[in-house]
């Protein structure tokens, strides 16, 4: 028996997961037409690699990774690239993301694919493989899978930790994949144990699903991977609390696991690489719990850039149904628009009615009972962090550790005052990055006026400069042509030379009055060419308006002139 | 609400309230059991008067009445208050003290969870300090005293402070086991020649230890029903034990027992009552632990050398003050931070 650990808080909300979690999951009908966002992933995202009109594969990458954070983008079927263009995706600001958008020809037809023999390629090359196949991690946060065992030199994995743990209530998609995909996650560990090179490897799943862990023990028999039964208690599945639970180590504060030679990956991301590496097909599909207000709550494996009125209307959402989450019921996300596209984060949908979930009674003050200090897992002072946001004292909330905060919602969840406290959190977390933002925006610009005063400066010195060069050297040239004259001329009839330096003088004068004009000339010339007017490339009609406008505002000066005292002229127009 | 969480515990504020007030009927019943039905006059005065209050507070601050008045957190002040006073206490000072606490202690410095004092020791506070007199003439447990006033006569003396010909107050009531103690102490008695007296009881003074037991009893069931932490009760009895302990066994004709300081006065209704209250202790674990420290050295202080019968009150509402400084040195490592230093 392995000594687990525990992390601190925790809640205990009802589960809700037999709804879903008794029938097997089923297949979501092909869609007629997909959108894909191309920002699937935390990271940049993906750049398009097709054009509008391309006719398309099933698997076929129609958007490739950008940089070192980022992951790739397949087309789900085969078909038509008909636009690349906005379109609403899940996300909190409610904003549209720019999306490949797909009609399917019906025909499901696959591009040519290729088992991987992982063994015995070189290990960069796998990672680049994963990217290019779009894998990211599937518990939430989607995060590029390449990345996380791109190891700094120096970095080493011991152990690597797969989370089956899925705590939060009505999600049970990763209980099914576990039940039915057993063997399959298992290959997909193997793949993520020869990458992180760990000598352990520990699968971590709640004590609330007995048949996912019989399932997995089964297919873990005869690899060296070790099935642990954790306690159930939200939010176990927390990656951070996870790792606590099982080995006992904190990822460091602002930290990644790492950090402490721990890597993690949730099962269906395990599941995902199993179909890349053995089957060769990239990340287009994945399966989600459609629960709540409907008639069959199920799993259905739905390819992404479906949409989401799609995948609902298989669980066939019952009257009264107000809205849906996307995710569940603690960290998700409320959508009223199910022409959203499923995304590769999607792992519940959830339809909501005012029976199971009715709205919070409106908040009361803060007593400071401290339930939810109790209950947070990150052992921060929720109250303490309330108190700060809601004052605007931004410093106090990051002093307070703000950005240790997970948003778990444990804290919201048992507040007797039911204060939104993780909206107060997530107000404040924008708003400090917004000043950032701010800050930065103005330090740059701070350096550009600074070095535009710096560049006028430079060019007034050299100019000076110059122009004291030129002058020497004109001087320097002058006495060449006239300096025979002296000698040449009457001493006696100029004794003093009067003359001489009063014919100097003019020509002097007469060459700077030369250089002048010329410069002026050239001046303007050059103001001509660098200032276009914005009334040049008008049309004629343009034009003629102007025209007109002139006129009509000569004449209104005109009458103002002869008005003299009275200055109020009439508009006219 | 369209953002996560979307699920909420069932609990409320008022529900919370309703089980504390629910946690001081034994404590009462108790009372009511061993000095008779008087103190139920005081409760229901206070109570009345303290929804009045803050009704009139709730107004004048624009705020919206039906929340506030059904969050039970006045009756919590009122019942605290009664509990803290002489039952015989006439009817005005019960108003006085109540309407103090309400309106200043609480609605001045911004309502329900904004008060730095708790509202009900500041009535206590201003009626100690300003009618001294009124506030020593307690009842003597049944059984005890030569004479007792009928419940009528105590009436009638409440309301209109007239008591039946031939009687005064002082043979009626009695002071507290407390301040018998500390006069006679004055007086050159040993402790074990006061506890002889007839007032005093197994554990305290007849009749107030039940009362005590009674609150402890409400205690438990307040830390079963998890609606207060152990840290703050538990450490504040057993620091005041270890505190009277020490002092007692160095000498004992002159520092009481230290079950004598557990089972006296105010101590059980404010190791789970006053010094629980969660606006105005500390949030941390650690600063709960200190304050509770704080709290009885000082309750054992100001009894065993300080002018005021008991000590509770004012060791509340000084360590009220220390809360901000407690919290702010007591912010306990977040998740990840654990390791630094190695």
């Amino acid at each position: 028996m392995r000594t687990l650990f525990r992390f601190h808080g925790g809640i205990h909300p009802d589960e809700h997961k037999l709804e879903s979690s008794e029938s097997p999951a089923r297949r979501a009908p092909l869609a007629k037409k997909l959108v894909l966002p191309l920002h699937q992933h935390i990271g940049n995202g993906a750049k398009v690699a097709v054009q509008v009109g391309d006719r398309v594969l099933k698997g076929q990458m129609l958007a490739g990774a950008q940089g070192m954070i980022s992951a790739a983008i397949h087309a789900p079927t085969s078909g038509t690239v008909t636009a690349v263009a906005p379109h609403p995706v899940p996300h909190p600001s409610r904003l549209g993301g720019l999306c490949i958008h797909l009609e399917s020809d019906g025909e499901d037809r696959w591009i040519a694919l290729a088992p991987l023999d992982f063994h015995a390629m070189p290990k960069s090359e796998l990672l680049g493989k994963l990217r290019d196949a779009g894998i990211v991690g599937l518990g939430g946060a989607t995060f590029p899978t390449h990345v996380k065992y791109g190891l700094a030199p120096g970095q080493r994995i011991d152990t690597l930790v797969i989370n089956g743990a899925e705590c939060e209530p009505w999600i049970t998609t990763d209980d099914r994949l576990m039940r039915e995909h057993a063997e399959g996650i298992v290959r997909g560990i193997e793949v993520l144990r020869h990458l992180s090179g760990a000598a352990e490897v520990l699968v971590g799943i709640e004590d609330n699903k007995p048949q996912a862990i019989a399932a997995m023990r089964a297919a873990c028999a005869a690899a060296p991977i070790e099935v642990v039964v954790v306690p159930t208690l939200y939010p176990s599945g927390g990656e951070k609390q996870l790792i606590r639970i099982l080995t006992g180590k904190e990822v460091p504060s602002g930290g990644r696991p790492t950090n402490i030679g721990v890597a993690c990956n949730n099962v269906a991301t395990a599941y995902a690489i199993h179909r890349f590496v053995d089957h060769g097909e990239p990340m287009i599909s994945r399966q989600v719990t459609v629960t709540g207000n409907v008639r069959v709550p199920q799993n259905i494996e739905v390819l992404i850039g479906t949409p989401l009125a799609e995948v609902v209307a298989c669980a066939e959402a019952l009257p009264g149904t107000s809205g849906y989450i996307l995710g569940g019921p603690m960290m998700g996300l409320h959508v009223d628009d199910l022409h959203l596209p499923m995304v590769k984060s999607a792992n519940c949908i959830i339809a909501k009615s005012g029976q199971l979930f009715p709205p919070p009674p409106p908040a009361m003050p803060c007593i400071r009972c401290t339930r939810c200090a109790q209950a947070c897992p990150a052992d921060l002072q929720p109250q303490d962090l309330y108190w700060f946001a809601k004052s605007n004292n931004f410093g106090k909330t990051q002093e307070f550790h703000l950005f240790d905060c997970i948003e778990c919602g444990a804290c919201a969840y048992v507040c007797p005052s039911h204060i939104p406290l993780v909206q107060y959190f997530r107000f404040a977390k924008s708003e400090i990055w917004q000043r950032e933002r701010e800050a930065q925006s103005a330090e740059v610009a701070r350096e550009r006026h600074e070095f535009r005063q710096f560049r006028i400066e430079r060019e007034k010195q050299e100019k000076a400069e110059r122009l004291a060069q030129k002058e020497k050297a004109a001087l320097a040239a002058k006495p060449a042509v006239p300096a025979p004259l002296p000698v040449a001329a009457d001493p006696n009839a100029d004794p003093d030379n009067t003359l001489q330096m009063r014919v100097d003088a003019d020509i002097a004068r007469a060459n700077m009055q030369m250089r002048i004009d010329a410069a002026v000339a050239r001046a303007k010339e050059q103001a001509a060419i660098v200032q276009p007017k914005n009334t040049d490339d008008l049309t004629p009609h343009q034009q003629a308006e102007i025209t007109e406008i002139e006129t009509r505002r000569a004449k209104l000066r005109e009458i103002a002139s002869h008005a003299g005292a009275d200055d109020e002229p009439s508009k006219s127009n | 609400m369209l953002s996560s969480p979307f699920i909420t515990t069932p609990g409320s504020v008022s529900q919370i309230m309703l089980r504390v007030l629910l946690a001081l009927i034994p404590g009462i019943a108790a009372y009511v059991w061993y000095f008779g039905p008087a103190i139920l006059v005081s409760i229901a005065l206070a109570s009345v008067t303290a929804l009045a209050t803050e009704a009139l507070m709730l107004k004048l601050r624009n705020r919206p009445l039906k929340p506030f008045l059904s969050d039970n957190s006045a009756l919590i002040t009122a019942w605290l208050l009664a509990l803290s006073i002489p039952p015989l206490a006439p009817w005005w000072m019960v108003v006085v003290g109540t309407a103090f606490g309400i309106a200043v202690a609480k609605h001045l410095y911004g309502g329900l969870g904004n008060n730095i004092f708790n509202p009900a020791m500041i009535g206590y506070a201003v009626l100690i300090i300003s009618f001294p007199g009124h506030m020593t003439h307690w009842l003597t447990p049944h059984a005890i005293g030569l004479l007792e006033l009928p419940f009528a006569d105590q009436l009638n003396y409440i309301f209109h402070g007239i008591l039946p010909a031939g009687l005064t107050l002082d043979a009626v009531t009695t002071a507290t086991p407390l301040d018998t103690l500390k006069t006679q102490l004055h007086l050159g008695l040993s402790v074990n020649d006061i506890r002889e007296m007839p007032i005093y009881g197994f554990l305290g003074g007849k009749g107030g230890e039940m009362v005590a037991l009674g609150f402890a009893v409400g205690g438990i069931y307040m830390l079963a029903a998890r609606i207060i932490t152990w840290y703050l009760p538990l450490v504040y009895l057993a620091a005041l034990f270890s505190i009277a302990g020490f002092f007692h066994l160095y000498d004992p004709a002159h520092y009481a027992s230290p079950m004598f300081h557990w089972f006296s006065g105010a101590a059980m209704l404010g190791a789970f009552f006053i010094f629980t209250d969660p606006v105005g202790s500390p949030t941390t674990r650690q600063g709960k632990v200190i304050y509770a420290a704080g709290a009885a050295l000082l309750t054992w202080l100001i009894r065993t050398f300080g002018g005021f019968p008991d000590g509770v009150a004012f060791a509340a509402l000084l360590m009220n003050i220390c809360v901000p400084l407690i919290d702010a040195y007591t912010q306990p490592k977040v998740f990840g931070m654990k390791g630094d230093g190695k």
